[in-house]
């Protein structure tokens, strides 16, 4: 399978990511992303190396299967299932997404590659996909759905860090994983409180403090 | 060394979680603060010149923000346990955890040589402050938690994203991990050029989000508003100085690739932006402690702009990471025993403070009048060479505008600053048990002497240590070895011109 095949899927789970106002939906899009993120590697050849076989599997496990069970968990906690009325509609945030893309395959074609990494398509996918989780934390107003948001940039920035994944060592990446997961975590324990003192988890209510 | 230097308060954070008695935990934070100091007392005999492939060290620039933490963090442990015995009704068990996983993380990033070690440590202390500026459990500081906790986290993305670059900029370059400071300083012509300039512009958004740069600064207010004073004391000296270290390493690299004009004029773009910034919210600000917050965006700035003019100013600018840390903590401290004693914040409720609590009062007039540059305080001594560094160095405008916000600044604070102090009592004020003690006075007193005395004498060690972080910053190899070496040797070659 060819790396440039994964990544065009990664590229339609951000667009079916932005027009979704299931909460549910987009939990299990950030577990294909997660997924396809995983194996980006192995399509990429690389699966002789035994760390780098390592380092798939822990991504698999944690942003395919542990950060969207944190998130379900928060979900059930606070019983929400759509982003009612978001600052950006679904339609314009499609769009948007869309005009990212573009913009994203310009930019990454101005910026010098290494010889060989010119052909997979991780750079502009990357930008892409940072570009989605920037729009949906800016235009969705629950804090579970801003989470999900942050996991997409997030995975943004692991797409950026398969071109050095040869390089990059095990003990830095293992490390940025860890974080993100104890972000996540952390994020869905303040969820939670944000539930029991609004009785909702609508970031407009966190609007008392201001100039 | 090193290793104990992170595992003494990490070990202690886990030892904390289990004490029962809450006297004993609060003052398990300044044994373990004192104990912190001494070695890191005793680590500074021994930085310099690392090896390039040491993963951890200290070296002159490290070992100078780990000493300001350090005792950063013994002043606000010495005041801790007065503070936590006056909150008897909350658990302190999680706020003693991070304080002391803080100081431990804060310790590593001050000793990380790699890029990549450097963010996992930024990103953590980002993690482990957020229960702190939740201590008060109401909504207010939950929203301050929220903002800090995603505006943070999407900052030190960005930051992540940034040391990516730095990484892909030594691969195009054909430089191959490990990336230590050091070696990407040495190879510092063979970076990509674009993916540096990228690399270094992604940096400057991430960590300055941490460091609370205008116009990325909008937590600061909301955490430092809500959190005890003596998290913010923590906050606005030690988290922001971590970033500004994180900032600097990679400021360091871009020089040494002969990126500087490019990197300078950003600092010092950002830097006049945000005590601009810091100015207008300081105008008619009702409620100090988020006075002492834009106070905070306006010493980043001061930071930045320092470094961003170079030379004198820059070295003066690390002294003054130093002069902000120490009255800043008068200022925060000070703030949380008023806000205590009137149950309020904000100023019509909180006036004439130096008849209801003279001690609290009169610190937070004097850190008032230290932090904004009266002599013979520190923050005078670093604001005025950092200004006459920019004159001397033909920075004419920049220095000019650098004068005028430091003078608009000290009079919108002072409106504030004189109806808190002085104002004539409120007929709404409540009163509360509190009042001065010993215990929740003494610490400030101490670190407000030490501003003095910093600002009138630094020992020469230190000004050797200086001498050499700002040889660092410049992204030039300090040449002191492990061990002492003459001085003498070192010194004229930091003063050859670099270009």
């Amino acid at each position: 399978m060819s790396p440039n095949f994964l990544i065009a899927l990664i590229i339609l789970s951000n667009f079916t990511l932005v027009s979704t106002s299931r909460v549910n939906k987009a939990i299990q899009i950030t577990v294909v992303q997660g997924v396809l993120l995983g194996l980006i590697p192995l399509a990429m050849g690389l699966g002789r190396h035994l760390h780098i076989l390592g380092m798939v599997l822990v991504a698999i496990v944690v942003k395919g299967w542990f950060i969207p069970f944190l998130l379900r968990r928060a979900q059930r906690q606070v019983h929400i299932h759509r982003e009612i009325d978001p600052y950006i509609g679904y339609t314009v945030s499609l769009m948007l997404c869309a005009l990212g893309t573009g913009l994203s395959l310009i930019l990454a074609h101005m910026l010098p590659l290494k010889a060989g990494a010119t052909e997979i398509l991780l750079v502009p996918a990357s930008l892409s996909t940072l570009f989605t989780g920037f729009l949906i934390l800016v235009s969705r107003r629950k804090a579970l759905t801003q989470v999900v948001g942050y996991l997409v940039l997030e995975n943004g920035i692991y797409l950026f860090g398969l071109l050095l994944i040869e390089e990059m060592p095990v003990l830095v990446e293992t490390g940025i994983l860890l974080d993100l997961f104890v972000g996540i975590f952390v994020m869905g324990i303040v969820i939670n409180h944000i539930q029991t003192a609004f009785d909702s988890t609508d970031t407009r209510h966190l609007a008392e403090l201001k100039d | 060394m090193a290793v104990l230097l992170i595992a003494l308060p990490l070990l202690a954070a886990l030892a904390v979680y289990w004490v029962i008695s809450p006297t004993t935990r609060a003052w398990m934070l300044p044994v373990t603060g004192t104990l912190h100091l001494v070695l890191v007392l005793l680590a500074l005999r021994h930085w310099g010149a690392l090896p390039a492939n040491a993963w951890l060290g200290l070296d002159a620039l490290g070992a100078w923000v780990l000493l300001v933490i350090s005792t950063l963090f013994c002043i606000c442990a010495f005041y801790a346990p007065s503070y936590l015995a006056l909150r008897a009704d909350r658990d302190s068990r999680i706020f003693c955890v991070s304080l002391l996983a803080f100081l431990g993380l804060a310790s590593l990033l001050a000793q990380a040589r790699h890029p990549g070690v450097a963010w996992v440590a930024m990103e953590t202390t980002t993690l482990v402050t957020a229960p702190l500026i939740y201590f008060n459990r109401n909504r207010r500081s939950l929203e301050a938690t929220w903002k800090y906790l995603i505006i943070g986290s999407v900052g030190i993305a960005l930051a992540l994203l940034g040391t990516l670059f730095l990484a892909y900029a030594a691969h195009v370059g054909g430089l191959e991990e490990p990336l230590h400071y050091t070696r990407l300083i040495q190879h510092a012509d063979l970076l990509s050029r674009p993916w540096l300039r990228a690399a270094f512009v992604l940096s400057l958004v991430g960590y300055g989000t941490k460091m609370g740069l205008a116009p990325l600064h909008t937590w600061k207010p909301d955490a430092y508003g809500e959190t005890p004073g003596i998290v913010g004391a923590l906050l606005a000296g030690g988290v922001t100085s971590c970033a500004f270290l994180a900032l600097l390493r990679i400021y360091s690299v871009v020089v040494a690739a002969g990126e500087a004009q490019f990197a300078k004029e950003l600092l010092v773009g950002f830097g006049i932006l945000s005590m601009t910034w810091a100015m207008v919210f300081l105008v008619r600000q009702m409620d100090f402690k988020r006075m002492l917050a834009y106070s905070s965006v306006e010493h980043m700035g001061i930071l930045v702009f320092g470094i961003g003019i170079g030379g004198h100013a820059a070295r003066f600018a690390l002294f003054h990471l130093a002069a902000n840390a120490l009255v800043k903590s008068v200022l925060f401290l000070s703030a949380g025993n008023i806000h205590r004693s009137y149950s309020a914040k904000t100023l019509p409720q909180v006036t004439g403070a130096i008849r209801r609590t003279p001690v609290s009062g009169w610190l937070f007039l004097l850190g008032f009048l230290a932090i904004t540059g009266l002599p013979p305080f520190a923050p005078f001594i670093s604001e005025f060479n950092i200004a006459a560094g920019a004159l001397t160095t033909g920075h004419i405008w920049a220095g000019a505008a650098f004068l005028v916000l430091l003078a608009g600044i000290f009079i919108a604070m002072s409106e504030t600053v004189v109806q808190v102090v002085f104002g004539t009592p409120s007929p709404q004020r409540v009163r509360t048990p509190y009042s001065d003690t010993a215990a929740t006075t003494a610490p400030l007193i101490v670190a407000l002497c030490l501003a003095g005395i910093l600002g009138m004498w630094l020992p020469k060690s230190m000004q050797t240590l200086l001498e050499h972080a700002v040889i660092t910053v410049d992204g030039r190899m300090p040449l002191r070895e492990v061990r002492r070496v003459p001085l003498a040797a070192a010194i004229p070659q930091a003063e050859v011109p670099h270009e």
